[in-house]
């Protein structure tokens, strides 16, 4: 056991007189024992890393570069390209951020700026409920309930768009109530809880000064929130929507069972995809060996995007905190 | 007004009434927004309770085996996925909140400022944000490969995705504990381990519960990293060290895509069950940081 070199008020009250100067022996304990568990985070992403990979090498060795980003997987003739899977779940997420994000922010806007402080709370427990909904039961209400509902719009807006150049390919024929879209929007309803409250934890931080200036000249609610709220939340609202961005490529059990289950690179919104979580989930109990190696490889994938999209999410919050302060 | 470069420019000199009537629309776009979030939110928890609240009876939450999808509502019940769920969530919560706990004490009273501190609190942030799916083909990897399918797998898993949320609440609660409390004891010549167990962590305890009851709320409701770690059996297992088991989560996911209507009856039922399980651990959550909490932000 290393001698602790950590200023301790405990200690440099003690080390003054002939007492204690050293500590007892359960003291020095609790503090290794205490850093063990703190660092036990880092083991574990570390060995989710380690222990991943490893099992996943054997398809990044056999498949190689192109068969990895080709768009054919067949089990049967153990070709297993990721494109389909890739595409189905940056397609997805994106839907959801562009719907959860104009409408997370304007939440915390309304709590922050807007609704007296005793009306936010309740508000917030609302979200919170939406919070803990857990994934399986969006999914389940998706599949029965949403789903069915949602096939006759998209097929009236297939049928009002034919013809129409862009739209027409995004929107087009081939309609299907479970398709990218449809995840897209329970993903979206998911993550918007956690953009919110990440939202509005940056804005409740712009200083009471700035926004009592924007009154004093004269300015509407909505001119302050643009000229003073806004230039200073931008940075952490950013990252809060990457976090946002983070969750909807990882949520799995919700989207495996409304996206349609059907690897496909097309531009056709209303039509059925895939996506790397739900394929992980629909197909890893009947899988072995080099099926295996590949959806664990897909896993290794969403791992490292996910992590970079944390980390980013994470600098980003960091770097226009500080700078706030400094301002 | 000055604003900073770059930003758009607001123009205080246009007239009055446009000025005025731009604020209320973007005042009823907030309102709309919130409205946009309740409507799901309402739709879901309508369909769950009037559609579970049919299936669910005392036979449905403890009698098993659960029959196989086929057959209608009233055969067999949840009452192995109900047992499942809570021993398995149980452990995890066992394992997840001691080492969270304990964690957040090493960054707050013992890493202080220091890089170590640091890094570990950046890395419980990013790990929050690490796919369910890949706890469960991460502990797939490591324990089901040695040891085969297990209650204790799922706890594992389970776990993992708690340890940052706790590490997380815990470290904001014991944040807020004012220093003169800690120099108080020292003060009396208690040891750092002393006033932490016996100061900082008594006064800190309701924020800390409070945060460990909506992590194990999170962790009831997740599918993905049970689905390959603990498998879906239909008879009760109330061994969690050995054998495949069962949970109400994988149940959902199991029956919601199976064409029967006693499965989807049963799939509603469990959903009822699980919103309960935690809105109720939501509950106490919220009553515990009305009541027992001493310093709040």
């Amino acid at each position: 056991m290393s001698t602790v070199t950590q200023a301790d008020p405990a200690n440099a009250a003690g080390s003054a007189g002939p007492l204690a100067h050293r500590r007892p022996l359960g003291d020095r304990a609790f503090q290794i024992l205490a850093l063990a568990c703190g660092l036990l985070v880092l083991v574990i992403l570390v060995l989710i890393a380690v222990s991943t990979s490893q099992q996943a090498s054997s398809w990044f060795s056999t498949a190689g570069f192109s068969g990895i980003f080709s768009t054919v997987w067949n089990p049967a003739t153990n070709q297993f390209g990721a494109m389909a899977y890739l595409y189905g779940t940056v397609i997805t997420a994106v839907i959801a951020i562009i719907i959860a994000v104009p409408v997370s922010v304007a939440i915390a806007l309304l709590l922050t700026q807007v609704v007296p402080q005793r009306w936010s709370q309740p508000i917030v427990y609302v979200i919170d409920l939406l919070a803990v909904i857990p994934s399986v039961v969006w999914g389940l209400w998706g599949i029965l309930v949403l789903v069915p509902w949602i096939q006759g719009i998209y097929a009236s807006i297939a049928s009002g768009v034919t013809g129409i150049p862009v739209l027409d390919s995004l929107f087009g024929s081939n309609t299907s109530g479970a398709s990218f879209f449809t995840a897209g929007l329970i993903l979206a309803v998911m993550i918007t809880p956690i953009i919110t409250s990440l939202s509005r934890e940056v804005i409740a931080t712009v200083p009471t000064i700035d926004k009592e200036g924007a009154y004093a000249l004269g300015a509407t609610r909505w001119e302050m929130i643009r000229g003073a709220v806004w230039p200073h939340s931008q940075g952490g609202v950013v990252g809060a929507v990457l976090v946002g961005l983070g969750r909807a490529m990882g949520e799995t059990i919700a989207a495996a069972l409304v996206i349609g289950s059907s690897a496909q690179v097309t531009s056709r919104l209303f039509g059925p995809g895939y996506s790397i979580p739900s394929v992980i989930a629909n197909q890893f109990g009947e899988a072995s060996g080099e099926f295996r190696s590949a959806l664990i490889g897909l896993g290794v994938f969403l791992f490292a995007i996910t992590i970079v999209i944390n980390l980013a999410a994470r600098a980003i919050v960091e770097r226009s905190a500080r700078r706030m302060r400094g301002a | 007004m000055a604003v900073a470069s770059g930003q758009p420019t607001i123009d205080l000199r246009e007239p009055a009434g446009w000025r005025r009537t731009k604020n209320q629309i973007a005042t009823g776009a907030m309102w709309f927004a919130f409205a946009c979030m309740l409507v799901p939110l309402a739709f879901v928890l309508f369909t769950v309770i009037s559609k579970g609240i049919s299936a669910i009876s005392w036979s449905f939450l403890t009698g098993g085996p659960i029959p196989p999808n086929v057959l209608p509502l009233g055969n067999g019940g949840m009452g192995p996925a109900v047992i499942g769920t809570l021993e398995i969530t149980g452990f995890a919560a066992l394992l997840a909140i001691p080492i969270g706990v304990l964690g957040a004490v090493y960054i707050n009273e013992y890493g202080g400022k220091g890089w170590l501190a640091r890094v570990i609190g950046f890395l419980a942030d990013v790990m929050t944000g690490v796919p369910s799916i890949v706890m469960g083909l991460f502990i797939f990897t490591i324990w089901i490969l040695h040891f085969g399918y297990s209650g204790l797998a799922g706890s594992f898993a389970l776990g993992c995705l708690m340890l940052p949320v706790v590490i997380r609440s815990s470290y904001e609660m014991l944040k807020l504990v004012p220093d003169s409390l800690r120099e108080a004891s020292y003060a009396l010549g208690a040891t750092k381990a002393r006033v932490t167990v016996t100061v900082v962590l008594p006064a800190a305890v309701g924020g800390i519960v409070s945060g460990a009851l909506l992590a194990i709320a999170r962790a009831a409701g997740e599918t993905a990293p049970l689905l390959f770690t603990i498998l879906t059996v239909e008879s009760t297992n109330t061994n969690l060290f050995s054998g495949a088991n069962t949970a109400l989560s994988t149940q959902i996911f199991v029956n919601a895509q199976s064409p029967f209507v006693g499965a989807e009856a049963r799939a509603w039922g469990s959903a009822l069950t699980l919103i309960v399980i935690a809105f109720a651990l939501m509950l106490v959550a919220r009553i515990i940081t009305a009541r027992f909490t001493r310093y709040a932000r």
